[in-house]
C-alpha cells in the first residue's frame, strides 16, 4: 500500500527512521530533494529530506527527529501504519559533481542527510572529509557508516561525551588554519551551525553550499512561507532551494522566520499531550 | 402600489446578521428560499434577445433556466445549467454577476435580476436532491491527463469524461479544487458545495490522484509514455507576486496565498485543536494590495483588533462581498502604496509606511498614473501584514520545458494558439497558466474550449 511504513528503528533516544512505500519518489528522488507530509487528516505540512531512496523496491527512507507535535505524532507510527499524506520528491536536487577534495558536515538529525550527500560525493571520485557533530554521544547517528565511507571522519560533541568537544564549525576552523584545502565544504544542520561553518570558510573564499530548512505550507512554491533572502534577493526555499550559497544567505532572517510559531508549537503539544490546559 | 414594488426591486439575498458573521467561518449569504427564488424569477422580463446570456462567459441560457425556476422545476433548471457549467453552485457564489450577466439585464425600470442568487439556489437544489448523471459516451478508449484539479482542470475533466474519454487528474495538494480550495474562504464558498461538486466530476468517470506534482513526482512526458494521448495544463497562478520593498521577509508577514492556503485548506482558524497549522493574527492588521479582501475578512473572525486594506486604485472582488466585508468592519485606505515594513529588535513586524497617491499627468492615451505625493508617507502600526497584489502562474511544476512547451517569460503564462488553446503536440493549457490571474468562470470556459480541441485531436490521433 502506498505511503506505508515499511520498517522503523529508533537510531536514538527520540530520533527515528522510517522506510515508506512510495514508489513514485523513490523513482524521481536525486540527492538533496525532500517530502513534504501531512501525518493525519488535521495534521499540518511538514517537509522531511530525503535520506535514502530505492527504486527497485519503491521506498524511502526519512529521519526525523520527535521535537514537534507532527514529528511526534510519526513518531508513533509504526510498520504496517499509513502516512495520511506524502507528496515529493521537491526541492532543486544538489549538485554532485567532482570537485576534488570535499568537506561535509552535518549537525544533529542532520547527521543523516551529511551521511546521504557523503556517499554520492564519495560514488563518483570525490576525496570526503567528514565532521559531524551532536549534543551527547548516543545522538551521532550514522556514526559508523560514516566511518566505513569517508577518507576522514570528525565527531564532535557538545558536551564532551565523544570525540572532540565542540561544534564541527570549530574543526573545520583548525582544519582550514593548519592548511588544509577544500574545493567545496557542504554543511547541513541547525541554522546556528551552517552560520558557523560560512563565516569560517569566506575567508578562505571556500565553495559553501548549505541546505536549508525553512518553514514550508505547500513546499511547491505557492505560498512563500519559506522565503529567505540569499545575495539580497528573495529566494523560496522550497523551489529555489533548499541548497543556497552559504556565503549569500541571511542567516539571522532564517533563524527569526523559524522561531514564527515557537509559542504555538508548545501549545500544540501540549494540546496532543493532552495537559487539559484550556489556554 | 405595493405590488409594482415588488416588481421594481430585487429580493435581497438572506445574510447572516453582521454580528453573528466574525464569530465563525460559516457562509454569509444564505441563499433564497423556495419563496424567495420565485419571486425574484418572476421579475424577469423573459428578453426574445437576452443580453445576460451574451454576457456570460458560457453562454448559459439565462431566460431558459429562470423559465423553469417559475415553473418550479428546479432540478431541470439545474441540468440546463449543467449543460454548460459543471460547478454551478460554485459559481452562483463567486462569479462576478454585476460585470457579466447582471450587466446585461435589461431590466431597466426595476433593480435587475440576481441571476447568480437564482442559480445557487437551483444547483444547491439539485445537490440536495442528488445530481443525476447525464449521458456518457461509449469509451473511446482514449486517455487523458489533466494537470491541475482547479475550476480549469475540472470542467476541461467533466467534458472530457462526458464524451467517453478516461480523464485522470493530477493535483499537487492533498485536496482538490485549486483555488477553490486554497483560495476562496468558507464563508464565501463553503468548501462542502465544493465537495459535492467534485463529487459530481468524479461521478462522471473521471479519477483524481492528489499529492502529484507534475514537473516533480512525474513529468509530462512520463504522462504520454504511461499511455495518456493528451495532456491539458490547468495549473493556475499560484506563485505570489512581493513588493520588493524592504522589510517584506519579517516575522508576521504573510502573501495571500500563504494566509489563504494556511485557513482554507489547513484550517488553521480551527488551531490547535481542530488543525495542527498555526496562524498568527494579532492586534492590527494590515492587508497591502488590492487582492486582499478575502484575507481581510478571514483576519477579522481570526480575532484582529482592526484590519486596513492599502491599496491603488479598485478592490478586486464582487461588489457584495466587498460591501459585506465593509460591513464587518474592514477599514479602506485607497490611494495608497507602501514603501516599506519596519520590524522590532526580534524581527516581528511592528509598523509600515506608506505613501499618499494622487493622480499624475495623462499620457499620451490619455492614462493617468498615479504617482507619490511628496511628503505624504505616513505610518500604520501592525502586528500581521497581508501582501495582496498579485499571482502569477508558478512555474515550479517545471512544466515549462516539457515537449516543447513555450513560456512567456515576463508573465510567466504558457503560450498556447488561441483557437486551440494548443501548446505543443498533444499538450493544451487553458485558465490562469495561459492568461494570468483572471476568474474561476474565465478558467471554466477555457477548460471547455479545450476539451472541445482536445476531442477533436484524440479523434484523429
Amino acid at each position: 500500500m502506498e505511503n506505508e511504513i515499511v520498517y522503523k528503528e529508533e537510531l536514538a533516544p527520540e530520533i527515528k527512521l522510517m522506510k515508506v512505500r512510495a514508489p513514485l519518489i523513490a523513482r524521481k528522488a536525486k540527492s538533496g530533494q525532500f517530502v513534504i507530509l501531512r501525518v493525519s487528516e488535521d495534521g499540518e505540512r511538514i517537509p522531511l529530506t530525503l535520506i535514502d531512496w530505492d527504486p527497485k523496491n519503491g521506498t524511502i527512507t526519512l529521519v526525523f527527529r520527535e521535537v514537534g507535535a507532527t514529528t511526534k505524532e510519526l513518531g508513533k507510527l509504526n510498520v504496517g501504519d499509513v502516512i495520511h499524506d506524502l507528496v515529493g520528491p521537491l526541492g532543486k536536487p544538489g549538485e554532485i559533481t567532482l570537485y576534488g577534495r570535499v568537506c561535509v558536515i552535518g549537525g544533529g538529525i542532520a547527521i543523516a542527510a551529511a551521511y546521504e550527500r557523503a556517499k554520492k560525493l564519495k560514488e563518483i571520485g570525490n576525496n570526503v572529509v567528514a565532521i559531524i557533530g551532536a549534543r551527547t554521544a548516543e545522538q551521532l547517528i550514522f556514526r559508523d557508516e560514516l566511518k566505513g565511507l569517508v577518507d576522514k571522519l570528525y565527531v564532535t560533541t557538545d558536551d564532551g561525551s565523544e570525540g572532540i568537544k565542540g561544534y564541527p564549525s570549530d574543526v573545520l576552523k583548525g582544519l582550514l588554519e593548519s592548511g588544509e584545502k577544500f574545493n567545496l565544504v557542504y554543511a547541513v544542520g541547525p541554522e546556528a551551525l551552517m552560520k558557523a561553518v560560512s563565516e569560517v570558510t569566506k575567508p578562505y573564499k571556500i565553495k559553501t553550499i548549505v541546505s536549508l530548512n525553512s518553514l514550508m505550507v505547500d513546499g511547491t512554491g505557492m505560498c512563500g512561507c519559506c522565503r529567505v533572502t540569499v545575495g539580497g534577493k528573495t529566494m523560496f526555499t522550497c523551489v529555489d532551494g533548499p541548497e543556497f550559497d552559504g556565503h549569500l544567505v541571511d542567516f539571522e532572517e532564517l533563524m527569526a522566520r523559524l522561531r514564527m510559531y515557537e509559542e504555538e508549537e508548545k501549545l500544540a503539544i501540549k494540546v496532543m499531550e493532552g495537559c487539559g490546559c484550556r489556554s | 402600489m405595493q405590488k409594482l414594488d415588488v416588481r421594481l426591486k430585487q429580493i435581497p439575498m438572506p445574510e447572516l446578521p453582521v454580528e453573528k458573521r466574525l464569530q465563525t467561518f460559516d457562509e454569509v449569504a444564505l441563499g433564497y428560499s423556495e419563496e424567495q427564488a420565485l419571486a425574484e424569477a418572476a421579475r424577469c422580463l423573459q428578453c426574445t434577445h437576452p443580453l445576460c446570456v451574451e454576457m456570460c462567459p458560457l453562454r448559459i441560457d439565462v431566460p431558459g433556466f429562470i423559465k423553469l425556476v417559475r415553473q418550479g422545476n428546479y432540478v431541470e433548471a439545474a441540468q440546463k445549467i449543467r449543460q454548460e457549467n459543471c460547478m454551478p453552485a460554485v459559481c452562483g457564489r463567486v462569479c462576478p454577476q454585476e460585470r457579466l450577466c447582471v450587466l446585461g439585464c435589461k431590466n431597466v425600470i426595476g433593480d435587475p435580476i440576481n441571476i447568480g442568487g437564482l442559480e445557487r439556489f437551483v444547483a444547491d437544489y439539485e445537490l440536495e436532491t442528488g445530481v443525476t448523471i447525464p449521458d456518457i459516451a461509449p469509451s473511446t478508449g482514449r486517455s487523458v491527463a489533466i494537470v491541475g484539479s482547479g475550476p480549469a482542470g475540472l470542467s476541461a475533466a467533466a467534458e472530457l469524461a462526458k464524451r467517453g474519454h478516461h480523464v485522470v487528474v493530477f493535483e499537487a495538494l492533498h485536496e482538490p479544487g485549486g483555488v477553490l480550495t486554497y483560495g476562496i474562504p468558507e464563508f464565501r464558498l463553503p468548501k462542502k458545495v465544493v465537495k459535492q461538486e467534485i463529487d459530481y466530476v468524479r461521478r462522471l468517470g473521471v479519477e483524481i490522484k492528489t499529492n502529484i506534482v507534475i514537473g516533480r513526482t512525474l513529468t509530462i512526458d512520463d504522462l504520454f509514455d504511461e499511455g495518456f494521448k493528451a495532456v491539458f495544463i490547468g495549473s493556475g497562478a499560484g506563485l505570489p507576486k512581493l513588493l520588493g520593498i524592504p522589510g517584506e521577509n519579517l516575522c508576521g508577514v504573510y502573501t495571500l496565498n500563504e494566509f489563504l492556503l494556511r485557513v482554507n485548506l489547513m484550517r488553521a482558524h480551527l488551531f490547535p485543536r481542530g488543525s495542527k497549522t498555526p496562524i498568527r493574527v494579532r492586534g492590527r492588521v494590515a492587508i497591502l494590495g488590492a487582492r486582499g479582501m478575502d484575507a481581510a475578512r478571514a483576519a477579522l473572525r481570526l480575532g484582529a483588533e482592526e484590519v486596513c486594506i492599502f491599496y491603488q486604485r479598485k478592490l478586486v472582488g464582487r461588489v457584495d462581498d466587498i460591501r459585506r466585508g465593509i460591513e464587518e468592519g474592514v477599514k479602506l485606505q485607497p490611494s495608497t502604496k507602501p514603501v516599506k515594513l519596519l520590524g522590532d529588535e526580534n524581527r516581528w513586524v511592528k509598523l509600515v509606511e506608506l505613501v499618499k497617491l494622487k493622480p499624475g499627468q495623462p499620457d499620451k492615451t490619455g492614462k493617468t498614473k498615479l504617482i507619490p505625493v511628496l511628503g505624504s508617507e505616513f505610518l500604520y502600526s501592525a502586528e500581521t501584514v497581508v501582501i495582496a497584489t498579485d499571482h502569477v502562474p508558478n512555474t515550479v511544476a517545471a512544466i515549462k520545458t516539457a515537449r516543447n512547451v513555450k513560456v512567456d517569460e515576463k508573465r510567466r503564462t504558457i503560450i498556447v494558439d488561441p483557437e486551440t488553446l494548443m501548446a505543443a503536440d498533444g499538450v493544451f493549457a487553458g485558465g490562469d497558466v495561459v492568461s494570468g490571474a483572471a476568474s474561476v468562470i474565465e478558467a471554466i470556459k477555457a477548460g471547455k474550449r479545450a476539451a472541445q480541441s482536445i476531442h477533436a485531436y484524440l479523434m484523429k490521433h
